[in-house]
């Protein structure tokens, strides 16, 4: 329908952006009507990210015609702004963000690195700078999930940790069950994504891959790769964030920093 | 008022201790200048109202909380010099809530001594279950326990680790009166027994009469008193 109302791309666009937010606008709505409130967060989310995705898009347009290891940089930036990204969702933990940018550069980036090394992604910024974000970005998620989840299993198993604590363990193992209950937690969308692979959802760059002239098949095992690194770069990211938040949460004398209400 | 035979010799000696927190702008006290002496053998009541500080005394002797200013002296040791996982087996603490584990009430027992490799005998296990008065209870889930019996088991955990001090914090404050005398009953019976020293936190004054030689009274974060239960709690 609103390709029959504009025939002007630029305008189609932000009039299907208006739409897509619009929906999730409702749903932040329906999520008021029982008193949570979600306006501001998602409303400045939504603007940011439209505002980001046409700056990088404007940006990649001039990359690609600049020298491959422009794309290094490019990464690197992204892994920096996620790690302060996925920070935000361990209000209270000290030192989130180094821990969270940290944990993404050696989940993300280092897969990123060996897949390059391997030549399962190309070194061309075309390949290199979309697929590598897409790790990224996942990698991003996987540790906003991890720390949000173990921040909330401190905070309500404080009473726990502490006799724990008080019983002789080592912070270490006080945390333990929490840290594996996040861990697990953490890694539930990258797992169901590669279970649902090609049955609940085609992903987008399969999509384009097929629309750019690629064989079916090498589009649908490239699909695959991706999903597979992204699990990777997830579950490395998720292994290193838990290694090193745990260190975190505890003074040196072994003593629980993060406290309900605190 | 108990019998308890007590020496004049000091396990745990606090000398200005304190401890505040800020919260927002403005810097709060929980505990200020304590200085006070535990002797071998005895119990010692922690008494005053709520917010007065008991729970947060209880914890800084534990140290499960940095004190800010002054420190503890156990067998004359500056705390500090003692690794804290160490340091916690000898001052061993009970909880108001027990904060069992997941798993049967023998797995709870045995976590104290796992966490420094130790593997604790069976009779060892009994033995402990049998003297806070749950024989036969080592394989029962947790999840299956009365109250009284989940605080019976975080004491018996709890003296597992063989401390020299036991820390109680309100143990039987949300239990029902039956209950409540067992496990005071219990305590009578067991600090004797084990040659254990105990600070007791407690609202409850009566409770404090029954079961200890000395008392201290907070108020505030600030020791008013303390002395014997005559001149604490009677004056």
């Amino acid at each position: 329908m609103l390709s029959l109302l504009f025939s002007n791309q630029l305008y189609l666009g932000l009039a299907q952006a208006g739409m897509a937010s619009l929906a999730a606008m409702v749903v932040v709505l329906l999520a008021r009507k029982r008193g949570i409130h979600l306006e501001s967060e998602t409303l400045i989310a939504m603007v940011r990210g439209i505002v980001q995705i046409v700056a990088v898009g404007s940006i990649l347009v001039l990359l690609l015609r600049g020298p491959r290891w422009t794309s290094g940089f490019c990464l690197a930036g992204m892994m920096v702004a996620a790690g302060a990204t996925s920070a935000r969702r361990a209000k209270g933990i000290p030192g989130a963000f180094k821990v969270s940018t940290w944990a993404i550069i050696c989940g993300a980036g280092s897969v990123i690195a060996l897949m390059t090394w391997l030549g399962v992604i190309s070194t061309a910024i075309t390949s290199l700078v979309p697929v590598g974000s897409m790790l990224i970005a996942n990698a991003m998620n996987t540790n906003g999930l991890v720390l949000n989840r173990f921040r909330s299993d401190v905070m309500a198993h404080a009473g726990e940790i502490e006799t724990a604590l008080a019983l002789g363990a080592d912070s270490n193992n006080s945390v333990a069950p929490y840290l594996q209950a996040s861990f697990e937690a953490s890694l539930i969308p990258a797992i169901d994504s590669l279970r649902s692979l090609g049955i609940v959802w085609i992903p987008g760059l399969m999509a384009g891959m097929l629309l750019s002239g690629a064989r079916p098949v090498y589009a649908a095992i490239y699909q695959f790769v991706v999903l597979a690194m992204i699990f990777a770069a997830s579950g490395l990211t998720s292994l290193v964030s838990t290694f090193l938040i745990r260190g975190q949460i505890f003074t040196s004398a072994e003593q629980l920093l993060l406290q309900p209400g605190g | 008022m108990s019998t308890f035979t007590t020496s004049d010799a000091v396990i745990v000696r606090c000398e200005h201790l304190g401890r505040f927190v800020k919260v927002g702008d403005q810097e709060r006290v929980l505990i200020e200048d304590a200085t006070f002496e535990v002797r071998t053998g005895e119990v010692l009541a922690v008494v005053g109202p709520s917010g007065s500080g008991k729970s947060s005394l209880l914890r800084l002797l534990n140290r499960l909380d940095e004190p800010t200013s002054g420190t503890v002296f156990v067998e004359g040791i500056d705390y500090r010099q003692i690794a804290p996982r160490e340091l916690r087996r000898k001052l061993g603490m009970v909880t108001q809530r027990p904060y069992l584990f997941p798993g049967t009430v023998e797995q709870n027992v045995r976590f104290g001594p796992s966490q420094r490799g130790a593997n604790m005998p069976q009779e060892s296990v009994d033995q402990i279950l049998t003297e806070v008065g749950l024989k036969g209870y080592a394989s029962r889930d947790i999840a299956k326990l009365s109250g009284g019996e989940a605080q019976r088991v975080s004491l018996a955990r709890t003296l597992a680790n063989s401390p020299l001090v036991l820390l109680l914090d309100e143990p039987t404050s949300a239990l029902d009166e039956v209950s409540k005398l067992e496990i005071e009953l219990l305590i009578q019976r067991i600090v004797p027994e084990q040659n254990l020293t105990c600070v007791m936190v407690t609202h409850d004054k009566a409770q404090a009469a029954r079961l200890a030689q000395r008392a201290m009274l907070l108020e505030s974060g600030h020791i008013v008193r303390i002395g014997s239960i005559n001149e604490v709690l009677h004056a």
